[in-house]
């Protein structure tokens, strides 16, 4: 009996979302009294797991797993956690790790429960909190097979630090043909991913053109932020679909949302209810995201944000 | 090509949401059902694959007679046939095993689902499908093309998109992107006149079992009210970002 953890990495490098699904493997393991083995993909140095609970590594390095495969991938979870006789399997909530979640619950005859956002209440029956209706509501799920497969939001559960070091052992799956194959990769590698940041930017019609986002772009550059849209702004095509946030665009799980220009429909609000902080700028007082922010600013998007960047930007000079 | 799109019978986007029976049950009282919009991509890219490349397109839901009228309009839109698998959705695992079977039953070539549906969000019925029709799978697939029994398709990744190449058969979750949000299709008078004399036909389940169980639902906290800050003074915003919400 063991918690096993996919650790994802990219380059070599672990993302700060294998953090957050170690940092809650090790919650489930503590609850549990066992302990807590990653599998880690073609990672550089897997030392650093151990900061985030991890008692043991199982390292593969292998060149047909060099791009993301689910099949590939899922099954060689399958294998680890076959091999540690792992009970619960924790998976965090990327494109890639969501991708493979259901290939791997099948292979292992687990319950899986998605976008989980805290550590289990009971862990017998195992009782866990997921988000549905998109972030509408909350709903809390049994998985009642003797494996289970868990899916952690992005933010949710966040990075907890712990005093163990990690062991690491090479593993060698087997690795299934796979009827997919990747042709190319188009990743924008100089900016801010909406799915990875801590900061979201967010603009709608009230930006009154695309001409106008230079604003956005620099208040996002200064934030260290990724920038996005609401929907009639992507299906005017000012901005790209890709950067849709709402129930049928891309959900996001900031710390911090700055919605400027946006009233706030309600399937906008529903693609940001997992963010932390929320502000919002608007010159309507009466516009709905007022309801949804934390903090907010009745006024005009040309004269507010121009003076937001001047300022945050001093405030970041004094702050460096 | 046989096609098989999966719907899911969805509260309307702007839906309220409300439980009854004591936080155990989705409150269905005056809620407008639709079809789940990420399917409706799916559907409409199979429209598109009927009319430039023909194919056979079949829409399928796991659900009661109440979903019907779901399964209608997707006839409306084009669809040449429903099935209604006959019993309630009550995990993903048991709605994806009861598709499978349709699946293997059917002999499709291509089974369309949305990547995830907006009311449990579960985004593993199109993995699962795959997972037990021994099928390719691609999901958030934002662009497909077929040809003969090759496949190439475009999906969203965190950060970018990857093009990748597969064959049939293949299971995809779709989602916006698989066509143009403008493209999608209102069945118009015809169509749905159209619909009625089309087949839909109600298979019993093979009561699949289930993993998981909803033990109740909870609504998030009520909010507290919104600090505002005046327009003159952007240092206020900045004060209150940093220390007392800590964000910046």
């Amino acid at each position: 009996m063991s918690v096993l953890v996919y650790t994802e990495s990219e380059q070599g490098k672990f993302k700060k979302t294998a953090f957050e699904a170690a940092s809650y493997a090790k919650a489930v393991a503590n609850q549990m009294g066992t302990t807590v083995t990653a599998v880690a993909i073609n990672a550089n140095d897997t030392s650093e797991l151990g900061t985030y609970g991890v008692d043991k590594v199982l390292n593969i390095t292998n060149g047909d797993l060099k791009a993301f495969n689910a099949n590939a991938y899922a099954s060689s979870i399958e294998q680890a956690a076959k091999q540690e006789n792992a009970t619960v399997v924790i998976v965090s909530s990327s494109a890639d790790s969501k991708y493979l979640a259901p290939i791997l619950a099948i292979g292992l005859n687990a319950g899986f429960a998605s976008n989980v956002v805290e550590a289990p209440s009971n862990t017998s029956p195992f009782t866990v909190k997921r988000t549905a209706f998109t972030n509408k509501a909350f709903n809390m799920t049994t998985i009642d097979t003797a494996v289970k497969v868990v899916g952690v939001s992005k933010n949710a559960f966040g990075l907890v630090e712990s005093n163990g070091s990690a062991t690491t052992e090479e593993f060698s799956p087997s690795i299934p043909a796979s009827g997919v194959k990747v042709e190319s990769v188009d990743r924008a590698t100089d900016k801010v991913t909406i799915a990875d940041a801590e900061i979201v930017v967010s603009a709608g019609r009230g930006l009154k053109g695309p001409e106008n986002w230079g604003m956005i772009e620099e208040l996002a550059d200064v934030l260290g932020a990724a920038t996005a849209c609401s929907k009639p702004v992507s299906d005017l095509g000012w901005r790209p679909h890709s950067e849709h946030v709402g129930q049928t665009g891309k959900p996001v799980a900031s710390n911090l949302y700055i919605a400027i220009g946006i009233s706030g429909a309600i399937q906008h609000l529903a693609g940001i209810n997992a963010s932390k902080v929320k502000v919002v700028i608007n010159t309507d007082p009466e516009a709905p995201f007022f309801k949804a922010a934390d903090y907010g600013i009745v006024g005009d998007a040309f004269e507010v944000v121009p003076t937001l960047i001047e300022k945050l930007k001093a405030f970041k000079a004094q702050n460096a | 090509m046989k096609i098989l799109v999966c719907i899911s019978h969805v509260p309307d986007t702007t839906s309220k949401i409300n439980f009854a029976d004591n936080d155990t049950k989705f409150d269905t009282n005056g809620v407008q059902f639709v079809i789940n919009p990420n399917d409706e991509f799916g559907l409409t890219r199979a429209m598109w694959f009927k009319e430039k490349q023909g194919a056979n397109v079949t829409v399928v839901n796991v659900g009661g007679p109440e979903t019907e009228p779901t399964l209608r309009k997707a006839l409306a839109i084009g669809a040449d046939a429903a099935i209604r698998v006959n019993t309630d959705a009550k995990d993903g695992f048991q709605v994806a095993k009861e598709l499978a079977n349709i699946v293997n039953e059917g002999g499709y070539d291509l089974v369309i689902a949305g990547r995830e549906s907006i009311d449990y969000n579960g985004g593993m019925v199109p993995g699962m499908i795959a997972a037990l029709t021994n099928a390719n799978f691609v999901t958030n697939c934002i662009s497909l093309e077929v040809d003969g029994i090759n496949a190439t398709a475009m999906r969203e990744i965190d950060g970018g998109k990857e093009t990748v190449s597969t064959s049939l058969p293949l299971v995809i979750g779709g989602q916006k992107g698989l066509v143009e949000e403008s493209d999608l299709r209102i069945p118009n008078m015809r169509g749905i006149m159209m619909a009625r004399q089309k087949p839909l036909s109600v298979v019993e389940p093979t009561n699949a079992s289930t993993e998981t169980s909803t033990v109740k639902f909870e609504k998030p906290a009520p909010k507290g009210a919104v600090t505002l800050v005046d327009a003159d003074n952007v240092d206020e915003l900045i004060n209150l970002l940093h220390n007392e919400a800590k964000a910046i």
